[in-house]
């Protein structure tokens, strides 16, 4: 069953790593975009706490 | 007021970053929880439920993660070009900042298009790749937005990188239109439309639901990270004015 599943009917060549390029692709720029982000608040903060003292 | 006018002063006061920030924040979780629904339901049916196509067989499948990466290819280029024709006509920073966030966005999924479409090219049409309208336009539009994120990082005045990016931004729209009508200008290799086609859909509703879905959950995505990527930007310039304000 889970065989039949994973063959893709004799596609899995072209199935599987349509489905990983993505998967990474779309994690790569999430993961950037998420931690460009964190990395900016932590920087104006740091920032904004060096200009009041 | 006209409604027009209406509409375009409550796009100037959501230009203003302050409220930018504070609307973004409130309208990203919901986005987030709408692309993460779409996607996992999406793709439960893509690869659980749907049947594999009587001539496609199970390559079908390739199309749930290919047509919705092409369209958000085009959608964050349609976003980049009317962002960039904003900030040239209004000069208004906000709209530079978008236009510039989407790209990198724009450039992932385009490329996600084309690589996925290869994937169903090799068993359906005995090839990777092939000189024909539609593929040559989209490998046009990657780069189009790697030369416009190239443009945005070889020019150091904000400005000036802003206003050239912007007129590259517009003049490649023009690519946008060619992919559209591609399929129906030239005879290509390429399928013609089957989904955004005057008389309906060619597609089954079995292929066609979950392919909706995955294209709202990968629109939501896009909205998601973009959101992300403006906030970013607005923060690292409030950064650079602090320091240039303490430099002085």
């Amino acid at each position: 069953m889970l065989l039949h599943f994973l063959a893709m009917g004799g596609y899995a060549a072209f199935v599987w790593p349509a489905y990983a390029a993505s998967f990474v692709g779309i994690g790569a720029i999430a993961w950037t975009t998420v931690r460009d982000y964190a990395r900016a608040k932590r920087r104006l903060k740091q920032i904004d706490a060096e200009v009041r003292r | 007021m006209s409604s027009r006018g209406a509409a375009l002063t409550n796009l100037f006061e959501l230009a203003n970053p302050k409220r930018f920030l504070d609307v973004s924040a409130i309208l990203l979780p919901w986005i987030g929880a709408i692309a993460a629904v779409a996607i996992a339901a999406g793709l439960v049916l893509a690869l659980f439920v749907v049947p594999p196509d009587y001539q496609q067989g199970d390559t079908v499948r390739i199309m749930f993660v290919h047509v919705p990466a092409a369209w958000i290819g085009m959608v964050a280029y349609g976003a980049m070009a009317l962002a960039s024709l904003l900030g040239l006509v209004n000069r208004h920073p906000l709209a530079d900042v978008a236009a510039k966030s989407a790209a990198p966005l724009g450039a992932v999924f385009t490329a996600l298009a084309l690589v996925t479409g290869s994937l169903w090219g090799r068993p359906m049409w005995g090839t990777y790749w092939v000189w024909d309208a539609r593929l040559t336009s989209f490998l046009l539009l990657l780069f189009l937005y790697l030369g416009y994120m190239a443009l945005w990082s070889a020019i150091e005045d904000e400005v000036r990188a802003a206003r050239a990016a912007a007129i590259l931004a517009l003049v490649g729209a023009v690519d946008v239109v060619i992919i559209k009508y591609s399929v129906d200008w030239w005879s290509t290799l390429h399928q013609g439309e089957s989904i955004f086609r005057a008389g309906g859909p060619l597609i089954s509703p079995i292929f066609l639901w979950p392919l909706f879905l995955m294209a709202i959950g990968y629109t939501a995505l896009f909205a998601f990270l973009w959101l992300i990527r403006i906030r970013t930007e607005i923060l690292e310039r409030r950064v650079r004015a602090v320091l240039g304000r303490e430099a002085r």
